[in-house]
C-alpha cells in the first residue's frame, strides 16, 4: 500500500497493516520518543519482519554448531566461508524464494537466483556453481505444470545469462506443496583468502556509494510478504514481484570483482530483502556508526518516488558500498566502463543514527543500534511432534512383484530423471564442471588446479513430516554421504529451513526438532552450519508444507583423479556397505507402491554413518573404486538400477541368503549405505578390510550383461530401465493444459 | 599464434575459450573490450559465447553494432581467420559476416547437453584437424540456435562446401532426433565464402580437456595453431 | 514525437513461438484460429518534430539494429 492511501487511517492501524504487532508498535514509539512518520514506520516494519529479523527462529538458530578449524566465517554475514587450501576460500549460502515463485514463477525463481548470487559475490567471491531445490505440488494439481515450467525457465534464464553453471539440485512433488511451492537457491563461490569483503562499515566520513540498477517501485514490502502466509488473495499481491535483469547482474559481478582487486572498498552489502533499508541498517549497525543518506541522489527509474518507496524498493541488481575517502573517482570509472549506475548517496557519521534526506526535508531520523537490539525475539510456544510409530516390514504388504515395483518407482515423479530440468540449465559454462548433474554430488574444478569442490543439496520432506528431528538429521547425513560418494571431504553446510507458520505450536515444534536434528548431525559429522535462511509461513489456509530443512553441502576433492561417479563398468563386483534392516516406514515404496504415508523414517546412526563414509572415502582416495552411489530414496534396487543406467551395463544381484523378506531388502531405505563397483579381483580383500575396520560390507552381485537381474530372475534390460526413468517428466510437461499457463 | 578474444558486455565463455586457446598455443590470447576501435595484430579473432547485451532485442544484435566490430569486419575481409562460437555465431550473422539467422530453438527451451556432429568439410583453418565425415562430440548451450536461411542461401552453402558441421547421431547419421534445435538441414556451423570465418553453435572449448569428459574440441584449436603459427 | 515500430517475422520464416500460441489457443477451445505470428513492439521517443525526418531516422534504426532484415519485417507508425 502507498503512504497516501494510508493517510486516512491512524498510525497504529497502519502499523498493523504493515505487519507490526501492537507491542512492536509500542516499542517503536519508545525507541523514537515520538510517533514515527510513515517512512519510519515502514522501516520498523521491514526490519522487524520475520524475514529480516528471524524473530521466531533466532533463539534456536543459536544452538547450531558453526565452528571448525576450517570455518573462516559462520552465519551472520552475507554468506558463510570455509578454507579450501591453496590460499583460497569457498563462500556459499542457500536462500528461499518460495512466495515470489508461487505468485510469478519465472521472475520469482530468477530473482531468487540473482539474490543468492549477490550474497556470494558481495563477499569478493566469483560464483562458480549454482544449485537449487524445487518442491512442487502434486502433479495432478491444476497449477503444478505451470509452476514447474516457469520456475525452471526462471532459474535457467538467470543463471545461464550470468554464466554460472547450475550443477545440481532436487525436484520433487507432493500435495502438501499445492499451495506453497519451495524454490531454494544456492550459490557457491571462490575467493582469495586475503580478498574477502564484509558488510561492517568503518570510518566516519567515508562515502556511501550506490551501484547497479536504478531504483523503481518494484517489490515494495517483499520482505513482509515473505513473512505472511497466503490467504485467498494471492493474485492481489502480484505488484510486489520484482523483475530480474541477469545481464545487469553479470556486469555487476565483473565490476565488483574488478573494484575488489583494488583497495577502495571498506564494506559492501547487497540490497536484498527490504532493499536500501536493511543494507544501510546492517552496514552501519555492524560498525556501530551512523549513516546519512541523500535519497535524491539515489538513481531512480521512476518519477515522484517517496522516501518510503525508495527505502523499501526491492529493485534487483543493486549494491551499497562504503569506500575509502578519495577512492570514489577510480571506483566510478570502473562502474561506468561496465555501463552501471554509480552514485555517492551518503556518508558515515558518528551519530549512530540513520538520517534520510529527501526533497530538502528530513524524511526519517532514527537510532540504529536500539532498532537492532530491540529487534523482537520470540520464544514461541511449541509442541513436540508426536513420533510416528515404527512400521515392521511384515506389516507392509508386497503389492507388486519387485521388478514391476522397480519400474513404477523409477518412473514416479520423485525418482524420475530430472534431465528435462537440468538440460535447461547451462551446467558447463566456466569449463570446470568435472561431474555434471544427475549424480550424487556435482564436482567443479577449482579453476587452474587439480582440486575440486563437490556440491549437493538434499532433504527428504516425508521423513521430516514423520519425525522432524530424525528427518533433519537424515538430510544432513545424506548431504555428507553424497559428498563422500564422489570422494570429497565434507566441509560445511548451509541450511534453508522451510516450515509453516511459527505461530502454530505444532509447526514451531517441528522447527525446534528440526534444529536439534541438524545440530546433532553436524556435530557428529564435523560439518558445521556456516550460513542459512529461514522461511516460515509456507502454508495456505492453514495447510502447511511438510517440514523441509533443505541442506546444501560443500566438500573438497583433493585430487580430481580420485573421484567416483555412479557408472558401473562391466565386470565390476558390487559391494554393499552398511547394514540392511528392511526399513519401509515413510519409504518411497510405501508411498508410491502401497499408497500409505505413515511410519517412522529410517533411524539415523550418526556414528555408523561416519564410520562407513570415512571408509568409502578412503577407498575412493586410494583409487580402488570404479563407481560409488549412496542408497537413498527407493532403496538398494533403485540404487543399483541407477548405477546400471549410468554405466550402460546390466548387473546381477545375488540376495539369496537374506533373512528378511526380499522386497524389504530391495526397497528398504536403511541409512548409512553405499553400493560400490570395484574390480572383481579386489572385492574379497576389500570386504575383509571393511570387517577389520568394523564396517559391514559384502559382495551382492556383479556388473555386466544387458539386464538387471535379482537371484538370476526378473531380467529388465538397461535400455528399458533408462527409458522408464527418462519418460515421465517430459511426458508430463508436454501434456499441456494451457488454461493454467496464465 | 596470437589470438584475440573480443569481450562484449554479457560474454560469459570468454575465459573458457581463452583457456582452450592457451592450452593449444602455449600463450594466452589478448582479451579485447568491445569498445576498442583498434585491434592489435592478430592471427585469429574469436567471438566467444555468452549473452552479449543479455540477448535483449535479438541474440547478438547489439553486439554486432559494437565499435570493435567495424575492425573485425575489416580484418575478416582481409582474410584474418575469425571464429564465432554460440553467441559469437549469432553476432557474425547479425553483422553480415555469415549468412542466415539464428532463431529460437524449435523446442522453445534452452538446451544444454553434448551433441554429436559430423564434420562436413576439413577445408578450412578451423576444421583442418578433422577428417570429413568424422563424428565428434561438443556440448551445446543455447536458446536461439535454430539456423535459418532462405533456400538459395542454403543451396549456396551446400554447393560451396561451406557447411562445416551437421548435427548427427553417434553413428554419424543426420536427421531424425539428432537435431537439437530445428536448424535447417541440420546445420550446426558454417563458413563464409572465403572460408576464413567460421560460426558454430556448439562449444568446442567445453570439451577441450580430458578432465571434463572429452577433448574433441581441443583439435579445432590445435589445428588453428598449426595452421597459423 | 513518438514512433511505434512493429517487428514481425517475415512470411515463410517458421515462428515456433507463434505456433505454440496457436496450439495453446486451440486447446483452450478458441476455434478457428487460422494462424498466429508473434512479433514485438518498440516505442521510441524522438526529439525530432518533423514527421518526414523522424520517419527516415526510425527506418534507418530498423534497418541497422531494430530488425534483422534476414528474417524480420517492420512497420513504422508516427505520432501516437
Amino acid at each position: 500500500m502507498s503512504p497516501s492511501a494510508a493517510a486516512a487511517r491512524t498510525m497504529p492501524e497502519i502499523a498493523r497493516e504493515f505487519g507490526l504487532s501492537d507491542a512492536e508498535y509500542a516499542l517503536s514509539l519508545s525507541i523514537l520518543g515520538r510517533e514515527p512518520n510513515i517512512t519510519e514506520l515502514g522501516l520498523f516494519s521491514v526490519m522487524w519482519s520475520e524475514h529480516c529479523s528471524y524473530k521466531s527462529s533466532k533463539k534456536w538458530l543459536r544452538t547450531l554448531p558453526t565452528k571448525a578449524p576450517w570455518v573462516v566465517c559462520g552465519p551472520g554475514e552475507n554468506a558463510g566461508i570455509v578454507d579450501i587450501g591453496g590460499g583460497q576460500v569457498a563462500v556459499f549460502k542457500m536462500e528461499s524464494h518460495n512466495h515470489p515463485s508461487y505468485i510469478e514463477p519465472y521472475q520469482g525463481a530468477a530473482t531468487g537466483v540473482g539474490g543468492i548470487l549477490r550474497d556470494v559475490f558481495t563477499m569478493g567471491a566469483r560464483p562458480v556453481a549454482n544449485l537449487n531445490a524445487l518442491r512442487f505440488g502434486s502433479p495432478d494439481h491444476a497449477k503444478t505444470r505451470h509452476l514447474v515450467r516457469g520456475v525452471v525457465a526462471g532459474v535457467g534464464g538467470y543463471g545461464n545469462c550470468v554464466g554460472v553453471p547450475t550443477v545440481g539440485g532436487e525436484c520433487t512433488f507432493h500435495s502438501s506443496n499445492n499451495g506453497n511451492n519451495l524454490v531454494n537457491a544456492m550459490t557457491v563461490g571462490i575467493a582469495d583468502a586475503d580478498r574477502v569483503f564484509y558488510s561492517r562499515a568503518a570510518g566516519p566520513g567515508n562515502p556511501v556509494v550506490y551501484v547497479g540498477s536504478k531504483t523503481g517501485r518494484d517489490g515494495i514490502h517483499g520482505a513482509t510478504m515473505a513473512s505472511a502466509s497466503f490467504g485467498g488473495e494471492v493474485e492481489a499481491k502480484r505488484p510486489t514481484v520484482q523483475v530480474g535483469d541477469p545481464f545487469t547482474e553479470k556486469l555487476l559481478i565483473e565490476a565488483c570483482l574488478e573494484l575488489m582487486a583494488t583497495d577502495a572498498i571498506v564494506a559492501i552489502q547487497d540490497m536484498g530483502a527490504a532493499g536500501l533499508t536493511s543494507s544501510s541498517f546492517e552496514m552501519a549497525g555492524k560498525g556501530g556508526l551512523g549513516l546519512e543518506l541523500d535519497l535524491d541522489a539515489v538513481p531512480q527509474r521512476e518519477t515522484g518516488m517517496s522516501a518510503y518507496e525508495i527505502m523499501l524498493s526491492e529493485s534487483q541488481e543493486r549494491m551499497l558500498m562504503v569506500l575509502r575517502q578519495g577512492a570514489e573517482d577510480a571506483a566510478r570509472r570502473i562502474f561506468e566502463k561496465w555501463e552501471l549506475d554509480f552514485a555517492v548517496v551518503g556518508r558515515l557519521t558518528e551519530t549512530g543514527r540513520l538520517v534520510l534526506r529527501h526533497g530538502g526535508e528530513i524524511a526519517a531520523d532514527m537510532p540504529i543500534a536500539p532498532l537492532a537490539e530491540a529487534s523482537p525475539e520470540y520464544d514461541r510456544p511449541w509442541r513436540a511432534p508426536a513420533a510416528a510409530p515404527m512400521l515392521a516390514a511384515d506389516a507392509v504388504a508386497e503389492m507388486l512383484p519387485p521388478p514391476d515395483a522397480l519400474r513404477k518407482l523409477l518412473s514416479c515423479p520423485d525418482l524420475a530423471s530430472k534431465r528435462w530440468v537440468w538440460e535447461q540449465y547451462d551446467h558447463m559454462v566456466m569449463a570446470d564442471t568435472v561431474r555434471r548433474p544427475g549424480g550424487d554430488a556435482a564436482v567443479v574444478r577449482i579453476h587452474g588446479t587439480d582440486r575440486g569442490l563437490a556440491v549437493t543439496t538434499d532433504c527428504t520432506p516425508r521423513y521430516c513430516q514423520a519425525d522432524p528431528r530424525t528427518g533433519a538429521m537424515q538430510a544432513v547425513a545424506e548431504v555428507w554421504r553424497n559428498l563422500t560418494a564422489v570422494g570429497a571431504r565434507p566441509l560445511a553446510i548451509t541450511d534453508c529451513l522451510n516450515f509453516g507458520s511459527p505461530e502454530r505450536p505444532e509447526v514451531m515444534g517441528q522447527f525446534v526438532a528440526g534444529i536439534q536434528g541438524i545440530a546433532d548431525a553436524c556435530a557428529a559429522l564435523d560439518m558445521p552450519v556456516v550460513s542459512g535462511n529461514v522461511s516460515f509461513y509456507n502454508e495456505t489456509e492453514g495447510a502447511a508444507i511438510q517440514p523441509t530443512p533443505q541442506i546444501g553441502g560443500v566438500g573438497l576433492v583433493d585430487d580430481l583423479d580420485r573421484t567416483a561417479g555412479m557408472a558401473i563398468a562391466d565386470g565390476d563386483a558390487l559391494v554393499l556397505i552398511g547394514t540392511t534392516a528392511g526399513h519401509l516406514g515413510a519409504s518411497l515404496y510405501l508411498r508410491e507402491i502401497v499408497g500409505r504415508e505413515e511410519g517412522a523414517p529410517p533411524p539415523v546412526d550418526l556414528a555408523a554413518e561416519r564410520m562407513h563414509g570415512d571408509f568409502v572415502r578412503r577407498l575412493i582416495a586410494g583409487g580402488r573404486v570404479d563407481a560409488c552411489h549412496d542408497i537413498s530414496d527407493g532403496g538398494l534396487y533403485v540404487a543399483v538400477a541407477e548405477m546400471a543406467i549410468a554405466g550402460g551395463t546390466g548387473a546381477a544381484l545375488h540376495l539369496e541368503s537374506e533373512a528378511l523378506p526380499l522386497f524389504a531388502v530391495l526397497f528398504g531405505e536403511d541409512q548409512g549405505r553405499y553400493v560400490l563397483g570395484v574390480p572383481a579381483a579386489t572385492a574379497a580383500d576389500l570386504v575383509a578390510e571393511a570387517a577389520t575396520a568394523g564396517v559391514p560390507a559384502r559382495v551382492i552381485g556383479r556388473a555386466g550383461g544387458g539386464d538387471l537381474t535379482v537371484n538370476g530372475d526378473w531380467p529388465i534390460s538397461v535400455q528399458e530401465l533408462a527409458a522408464v526413468n527418462e519418460a515421465w517428466l517430459p511426458a508430463y510437461m508436454s501434456g499441456q493444459r494451457p488454461e493454467e499457463d496464465r | 599464434m596470437q589470438a584475440v578474444v573480443i569481450v562484449f558486455p554479457g560474454s560469459n565463455c570468454d575465459r573458457d575459450v581463452a583457456v582452450a586457446l592457451e592450452r593449444a598455443a602455449g600463450k594466452p590470447p589478448l582479451m579485447i573490450w568491445h569498445r576498442e576501435t583498434d585491434l592489435p595484430l592478430a592471427d585469429l579473432i574469436v567471438l566467444p559465447g555468452g549473452f552479449s547485451y543479455g540477448d535483449y532485442l535479438r541474440a547478438g544484435a547489439m553486439a554486432a553494432q559494437s565499435p570493435v566490430m567495424r575492425e573485425v569486419r575489416a580484418r575478416a575481409g582481409a582474410g584474418v581467420p575469425v571464429l564465432g562460437i554460440c553467441n559469437g555465431f549469432q553476432i557474425l550473422t547479425e553483422c553480415g559476416l555469415l549468412p542466415g539467422a539464428l532463431l529460437r530453438n524449435s523446442g522453445l527451451a534452452f538446451v544444454c547437453r553434448d551433441v554429436w556432429l559430423r564434420v562436413e568439410t576439413a577445408d578450412s583453418v578451423h576444421t583442418r584437424a578433422y577428417r570429413p565425415g568424422e563424428v565428434v562430440r561438443f556440448p551445446i548451450a543455447h536458446h536461439d540456435g535454430n539456423f535459418r536461411a532462405d533456400p538459395d542461401t542454403v543451396r549456396a552453402l551446400e554447393d560451396g562446401d561451406r557447411i562445416a558441421f551437421r548435427y548427427c547421431n553417434p553413428a554419424g547419421e543426420v536427421g531424425g532426433g539428432a537435431n537439437p534445435n530445428g536448424s535447417v538441414d541440420d546445420i550446426a556451423g558454417i563458413l563464409n565464402e572465403r572460408r576464413n570465418v567460421l560460426g558454430l553453435m556448439p562449444h568446442p572449448e567445453r570439451l577441450a580437456d580430458p578432465r571434463l569428459g572429452g577433448a574433441d574440441g581441443a583439435r579445432m584449436f590445435a589445428g588453428l595453431v598449426q595452421a597459423l603459427a | 514525437m513518438k514512433a511505434r515500430v512493429e517487428i514481425t517475422l517475415k512470411q515463410g520464416v517458421l515462428d515456433p513461438q507463434g505456433k505454440a500460441i496457436a496450439n495453446a489457443l486451440e486447446q483452450m477451445g478458441f476455434a478457428g484460429v487460422a494462424g498466429v505470428r508473434q512479433g514485438k513492439v518498440i516505442e521510441i521517443e524522438l526529439a525530432e518534430t518533423d514527421a518526414r525526418r523522424a520517419e527516415e531516422s526510425v527506418r534507418s534504426m530498423c534497418e541497422r539494429l531494430l530488425a534483422n532484415r534476414v528474417i524480420e519485417d517492420y512497420t513504422v507508425e508516427l505520432g501516437i
